[in-house]
Formats: structure tokens, sequence, C-alpha cells
């Protein structure tokens, strides 16, 4: 036990005396979160649309004052034929146009019907959808004022609404992400390259030669990358909640213990890529290529997975950020428990362990 | 009991046979000596017998213990310095021997009468950083973590490569030092001076072993007469003695060349055939030979064979 | 070059912040000598040797080698020397040939001349049937020789070598300091470190660095008279102890 205490003492010199990494074990959290939270967002602001109003009379106006009010837009300018349509695309300035339709306000009056044709630049797909979708919503809002006062026979509404995230705040989706990204690198990463940077120094040669206990040697690796795996979760979790308003809707303890699950898995396969690896740039790339790589792209952190071709999909199945960040979301997002949750908690259960047996069969208690 | 038995001990990595069978014995309390060039064998040797490596054939024992199937109680009762510097370099020099006093549950303290002679000599640097210290006073940080737990047998792998002359001279004087404790110490070096200075050494090439005696033994292996002659320019001179008709080697060793006939040398027909051809003085005398001497004459017979 | 030095130091220093490596040392080295750089590790010397090979930019004082100035003109200094040390010779997993032909061209030789030296080489070591081989496969000595030559391969004035006989078995290391005592005799100049006491008895002059300066300078009879004493680490010894 007290072999235990010195060596992770020694650990924590270690991580404390190198101020570079330091900083990216912390600092990075925080500035990640920061950047997720204030400059990505899906939300749009400010776009810069044209209007073409081929009426120019009382409704048209109205609808065009009512769109304008909102800061979704922002007028670049009126157009007037239409060949200027394609030349306010093709600068780039303009992301939507609207074009009202001749004799607007008449055929509201006789017919009950008109048309609106929505343009929107759609080189960006999310950001052309969510214009038009704003568009849409304005519109129909319009629609619906027009109608006071007449009951209709049917209502047929349609009702768009985002549950869970009404208000589709990006930072929702990013703060488990963000959770899941975090630990996987601190825990796996960082423990692999401790590890293997004690046999590329020579030490652990020394170590073998003494009545170390190998397994003294790891768990005191793992001890200080726990803790500091565990604030950084922690940090992430009160910066989503105080700063951008996250909620944690399910249960705290849950989503904790969960978390403890992940860092146990990321840190046994930060072990067991030690255990291969000869040298720490083997270490850093077998855990940049295989562990960051997939939990970004393959976990349904950025790109949901449902979308993604069957091969993909298996082989996001394989990866166990995939069915963490489904844990966290849910918790975070939807309250959900145990109950729920009982099945991924497994996968993550299975891993952790799979992962410890093949650490412990391939630990070597010689050079090679 | 011998402190360190080797029997038939072999090793190959792939087509390199690092060590062909190699029988040594090594008696408790006495310094051996592993004299050798790099690429001899004598890191895989030593990995061998600290547990370190799997034998491919033969068996050893350190202080009775079997390297293999009792590696747990070897690596308890040995101390070994690896031939690279392998402490902590971010870690100051008082907490990597805590470290080590640590690892085999005893403490500076407890035996800190036997590292005392070393240790006093880095102790008023103690928080400095071991990155930060120059080689010698690493050397010496290595040798006080490997002693700190009073070893029964202490494994050196050529801790004074790369040092200056000074400095090796004061890491013997530690050594001899250690004598006194009863701790048996296995050392491996490339530098043949050194070898003057252990009890017993062992001369190492190619993976074969060419000869275990005292230092002393040694030197008399050498069979044939040898000759110390000076010349101002010893260039010449070699080249000179290389075409006398008597000579078995002529090899420059440092301000003289030392010359071995094949048969017993007429002194005046020597002198007479370099007076001819070299301008200068030159001096020929009688000299024992040395370790360097002997070995070298130990290759070239192996090589011959 | 004038005054036929083809090496010329005065007040040599290089600081790294508060800590003097090397401090105010001069010196000169003849054409075609064989000149020992001697010292403790930590004394200074490849710190010397950096800033006279133009890796590194002195911080005061004056040098010039091989009539160049380590200031200004450390880029043509490279095209007049070799260099050759313990830590690195040659690339493993090149082949022979493919080692020769590599560093002869960065030294510029043209294809023709590279040719013309690498059968040379090969021809004067025997080497011809491990010319394809890596270089890895070779026994140590045989990589050290080859090394040297390397360094040699394009005729310079002065080929640097860093401890290069470290750990090599006595045979080699007698044989490399053949090659040498050929090569200084060609023209060639040497500046060699080491940590063999007796090499440095084979050097027409040594310098002994402690602490960043120059404590003596001389043949090493000449050494050897001045400390009374009849070998090389004696006089070490004196040397360093003095301090």
């Amino acid at each position: 036990m007290k072999k235990l205490l010195v060596f992770t003492k020694k650990e924590f010199y270690h991580i404390f005396r190198d101020k570079k990494t330091l900083l990216i074990l912390f600092g990075m959290p925080i500035f990640q979160i920061l950047i997720f939270g204030f400059a990505i967002t899906n939300e749009i602001n400010n776009a810069n649309i044209s209007i073409y109003d081929k009426s120019k009379d009382y409704q048209s106006q109205k609808l065009i004052n009512k769109i304008l009010s909102t800061n979704y837009f922002t007028l670049h300018s009126y157009l007037n034929s239409d060949s200027e349509i394609e030349d306010a695309f093709e600068t780039g300035k303009v992301k939507q146009v609207i074009i009202i339709e001749p004799d607007f306000a008449e055929k509201l009056n006789k017919e009950g019907e008109a048309n609106i044709h929505l343009v929107s630049d759609a080189t960006d797909p999310n950001t052309g959808t969510t214009l038009i979708n704003y568009t849409s919503s304005i519109i129909r809002i319009f629609a619906n004022e027009l109608n006071k006062g007449v009951i209709p026979d049917f209502v047929i509404e349609n009702e768009i609404e985002m549950r869970y995230n009404k208000s589709l705040k990006g930072v929702y989706l990013f703060v488990p992400g963000l959770i899941t990204v975090i630990l996987m690198l601190v825990s796996a990463m960082m423990t692999s390259i401790s590890l293997t940077r004690e046999k590329e120094y020579g030490s652990m040669e020394i170590l073998l030669a003494s009545p170390m206990k190998p397994a003294i040697v790891i768990i005191s690796k793992v001890i200080p990358y726990l803790l500091i795996a565990y604030t950084d979760a922690l940090l992430i979790l009160l910066m989503g909640k105080f700063i951008f308003g996250v909620p944690i809707v399910g249960s705290l303890p849950l989503l904790l213990a969960e978390c403890a699950l992940f860092v146990m898995l990321a840190l046994s396969l930060g072990i067991f890529i030690s255990t291969k690896a000869k040298t720490q740039q083997v270490a850093l790339m077998v855990s940049l290529v295989g562990l960051m790589l997939p939990t970004i792209l393959l976990s349904g952190f950025i790109f949901p997975v449902e979308n993604m071709p069957i091969p993909l999909q298996v082989v996001a199945s394989i990866n166990p950020s995939r069915w963490f960040i489904i844990i966290v979301k849910d918790i975070m997002l939807k309250g959900a428990g145990l109950d729920i949750l009982w099945q991924e908690t497994l996968i993550l259960l299975g891993f952790t362990l799979g992962f410890i047996l093949l650490s412990i069969k391939n630990f070597k208690v010689r050079l090679s | 009991m011998s402190s360190i038995l080797i029997k038939d001990i072999e090793k190959s990595y792939g087509d390199c046979h690092a060590l062909k069978p190699v029988n040594l014995e090594v008696n408790e309390g006495e310094i051996f000596g592993l004299i050798g060039p790099d690429g001899a064998g004598k890191t895989t040797l030593i990995r061998i017998l600290t547990s370190l490596m799997l034998p491919d054939a033969g068996e050893a024992y350190v202080s009775g213990h079997h390297v293999v199937k009792d590696y747990k109680k070897v690596r308890n009762i040995i101390g070994y310095m690896p031939g690279k510097f392998a402490l902590y370099t971010d870690l100051s020099i008082e907490e990597n021997l805590n470290l080590f006093a640590g690892i085999f549950e005893t403490t500076i303290e407890k035996n800190y009468h036997l590292i005392a002679p070393i240790y006093s000599q880095i102790e008023p640097f103690k928080k400095r950083l071991a990155g930060q210290l120059s080689g010698g006073m690493k050397q010496k940080l290595a040798l006080s973590c490997a002693l700190i737990h009073k070893p029964e047998v202490l494994f050196l792998d050529e801790p004074t490569t790369g040092v200056d002359p000074v400095s090796r001279k004061e890491f013997w004087d530690m050594l001899k030092d250690l004598k006194k404790h009863g701790i048996t110490i296995f050392v491996s070096t490339p530098y043949m001076d050194e070898a003057n200075r252990c009890d017993r050494i062992a001369l190492i090439q190619d993976g074969k072993i060419l000869g275990v005696a005292t230092p002393k033994e040694i030197e008399n292996k050498f069979e044939r007469d040898l000759y110390s002659i000076k010349a101002s320019n010893m260039h010449l001179l070699i080249t000179h003695l290389r075409n006398y008709e008597n000579t078995h080697s002529a090899y420059p060793f440092g301000e003289s060349c030392h010359f071995s006939p094949k048969e017993k040398l007429d002194e005046k027909h020597l002198t007479n055939y370099l007076r001819e051809r070299c301008k200068k003085e030159f001096h020929i005398e009688k000299i024992q030979p040395g370790i360097e001497d002997s070995f070298i004459e130990l290759m070239v017979k192996e090589n011959e064979e | 070059m004038k005054n036929n030095y083809v090496i010329e130091a005065e007040n040599l220093t290089k600081k790294f912040g508060d800590f003097t490596a090397v401090d105010s040392i001069s010196f000169n080295v003849n054409v075609g000598e064989i000149f020992g750089f001697l010292g403790a590790n930590g004394a200074g010397k490849t710190t010397a040797m950096k800033m006279l090979t133009g890796l590194l930019s002195p911080t005061s004082g004056k040098a010039t080698v091989a009539g160049f100035d380590v200031f200004t003109q450390s880029e043509s200094i490279k095209k007049r020397i070799g260099y050759m040390s313990q830590k690195f010779s040659l690339y493993e997993d090149l082949t022979l040939y493919e080692n020769i032909r590599f560093f002869a061209g960065i030294y510029g030789l043209n294809n023709k001349q590279i040719k013309e030296k690498a059968n040379e080489l090969i021809g004067r070591f025997g080497l011809e049937d491990l010319r394809n081989t890596l270089v890895g496969e070779l026994p140590l000595g045989w990589k050290q020789k080859i090394a040297f030559s390397i360094a040699v391969i394009h005729s310079p004035d002065i080929v640097f070598l860093d401890e290069p006989t470290g750990g090599v078995d006595p045979i080699t290391r007698r044989q490399f300091w053949e090659m040498i005592y050929e090569t200084a005799h060609s023209g060639v100049t040497v500046f060699v470190t080491t940590h063999y006491m007796d090499e440095a008895e084979y050097c027409d002059r040594i310098s002994m660095m402690v602490d960043g300066r120059i404590e003596a300078l001389d043949s090493p009879a000449g050494l050897k008279k001045r400390y009374e004493t009849d070998n090389m680490d004696e006089v070490f010894l004196k040397i360093a102890r003095a301090k």
C-alpha cells in the first residue's frame, strides 16, 4: 500500500511539473466549451436576405415588415427583376430571396390563397433549411393572423416543435459530445503516453528489475489521470449549466456514475495501447487516429450515426464513445434513468472488462 | 555457493547470435569485470542475469535463485544500473532516492551508511532535478539508487562509458569501497584499463568468452615476448616494423609501440634495421604485457580459428 | 588561408543565459595537424565544436575555420569540413552504397565523382560483397571506419571527430587511428575529441578544457614534461584536480 502511495505521488509530480501538458489538461476543456458555446452555433442571426416584391401592396408590405422585425434576418436589398435573383446569390451576399407574387393582396381577398416563393442558398444545407424554416414559421403566423375572426371547419395546424431543445440551441448537443471527447483524450491518450514514456526512457527497465509489482505501476499512473479526467468532466458540466444554461434533467448521481464508468473504460484502453506501443509517438498516433477521430466523427457527436451507411454504423457500434454519448444526452436532456439505459451501460461495462483483461494478458514482465 | 552461476547461456536475436554458450562463475564479494567492446554481448548477458530477458538456452543463478523460475526473488536482492541514465529527470535527487527506497520497502536513513561515501557528494544538491545534473553526478545518483536497499549483487552495465578519466577513476574508487560490505559487483566495461581494478575478469568478444581469470593471469596469457619501442614518428615506425620479417604484431599504444616478435628477438638486428630507416632516435625496451595486449592477442587467435 | 591556420579562435565565447559554456577560448590549429580536443563532460567541448562547425552562433569573440568566419560565413564552412560522431554515423536502414551516395551528394560531389569515390572506398575495405547490405547489419567496428571515410570523401580541409572510437574493440580502434594518420598525412587536418588517454598521445597537439576555459595547450610530450609525469592519464588528473 505504501508503495502505491509513493508511486502515485511520483506520478503527480510528473504531471504537475510539466507545465505545458498541464495547460492542455485543464485549459483545453474550458477553451473548447467556450468555443463551442459561443462561436459555433446552429442558430442563425442576421442572415442577409433580398426581397423581390412583385405586388408592392399593403399586404405584401405587412408581411415584409413582419419578416424583417425579427433579428433572424437583415435586409440586404430589394430586387426588381428576375435576373437580379441569380446575381444576389452569386455574389454570396445573400442567403435567401423571398419572392412575393403579383397581386398578393388581391389574391388573398378573392381566392383565399396566395403564393410565396422562398429560395434559399443551400451550399450549406443546414443553414438553407433553417432559414426556410424560420421564414415558413413567420409566414404561417402571418397567415393565422389573417384568419382571425374566421372560424374554419377544420384546423390542421402544422406544429413544428423542437423537443428537448426548444430553441435548437447548439450547445446542448455539444456538452455531451465534449465530455466524451475530453474524457477519452485525458484518460486514454495521456495514460498510454505516460506508460510508454517509462519504456522509452529506460526507467521501466529499472522498475522491472526490482520487486515492483507491475499492477502498482499501472494503478499509480491511472489514479492521477482518473482524478484529472473527472475534474474536467465536472468542469464541463458546471460551465455548461451556469454559463449556457444546459440543463441536467435526469439524475446527477447516475450521470456521475456513468462518467466514472467511461473513465475506467478509457483508462483501460489507454493501458492496453501502452502494452503494445514501444514509443510515445506510436502511443500518441494510435490514440489520435484510433480513438479521437472515431470519437469525434463516428460517435454521433457531430454527425448522426443513423444517417450513416450501414458499414459505418457497424464500425460506430464498436466505438464505446457512441454508446456513452447516448447515455449522457439521454440523462441530461431527457431525464432517462437506468431502466432505459441499462443496455448501453452494460455495453460499456463489457468493453471495460474486456480491455482490462487484454491489458493484463499483454503486460510484459520482461523486456522483449 | 557462488554469487552468480552461469551455465551454457545462449541468446540470439533473429540471425544475430548475441551470446554463444557462456559459462561463468562469480564468487561472493568480488568485483567481477566483463570486458569487451560494444556488440560483444555484455548488455544481453546482464539483462539475462537481472531477469529482464529470457535466455534461449542454458541456466543462470543469482545468489542461488534461478533467473527465470525464481525471477521475483532475484529482483528482490539485486541492484541494477543500466547503460543509459534511466532515472526520472523531472524528479529531484532526493525524490528519486526516496522512490527507490520505497520500492524496496526501506528508507534512506536505514542504509545511509552504505551509500554515504557516494551520496554525500551529491547530497548538497538534493533538491536539484535529476535532469539538470552533470554526467558524473547522474552516475553517483544512479549508483546510490541501486544500492539503497543493500543488494546482495550489484549489476552495472557500462557505468563509465562516455565519462572522462577523472570521473571514471573516482567511480572505481567508490566501487572498491563497497567491497567491504560484502556486495558482489558484476560490472561491464569497454575500457581495458579498468580491468585492472577488478578481482577477476572475463574477456568477451562477439558473444564468446575469450578468457576468465584474474587480471594478472590474463596478462600472462600473452605467450610471446613483448617490447615497447618509442620513436618520434609513431606512424612511420609501425610501417617499418610491419615490414620487418620477425614481426608477429606491432600496435600503437599511446606514446610507444608494442611489438612482439615471431621468434626470440635479436635486439641488435632490430636496432640496425630501424636505424637504417628511422632518422631520429628510438628506444627499445622489454615490457610485461597488459590486459589490452592479451585481449588483442586473444581476439586475433579467435578470428584465426 | 592566412598563416596556414585551418582554425583560428580568439576569445571565443558562448553563453546560455547566465551560464557560460565556453569562456573566451583562443587557439590555432595548423594545416595537416592532428589536434586533440580534450576535457571532462560538461567542460564545454561539444559547445565549442558546435561553434566551429557552424551549428551554433558564438556569443562573442572571433573564429575562422578553413578561412571562413564562423559568424557570417557558417554555410561556407560546412562545405569545407567533414564531421563524424559516435552517436550518429550512418543510416542503419540504408545499404552501404546508398549511405555513401547520400552523404557524398550532400557534400556536393556530382554523380560521376560519387560513383568513383564509392567504388574506391568499397574496394579499399574489400567490402564488395556487402555493397547492398543494410548498414544496421554491419559490425560496429566497420561502421565507424566507413563513417570516417565518408566524412572525408569530399577531401575537406578539416574533419571533426566527436569521440569516434567510443566502445569499439582495441584492434578496430587502432585501425581507425591508422586511418586518421593517413588522412592527416594527405593534408586534411583532424580535430578529434576522445576519452581514451592513449589516443591523446597520437595527437600532434592537445588542448584541455576545464569549466569552459582552455587550461593547457601543448604537444603530449610538452604536457608530460610540464606536469612532471610520464603518462597522459596523470596529466589529465593533475589539470582537472587543480580546479
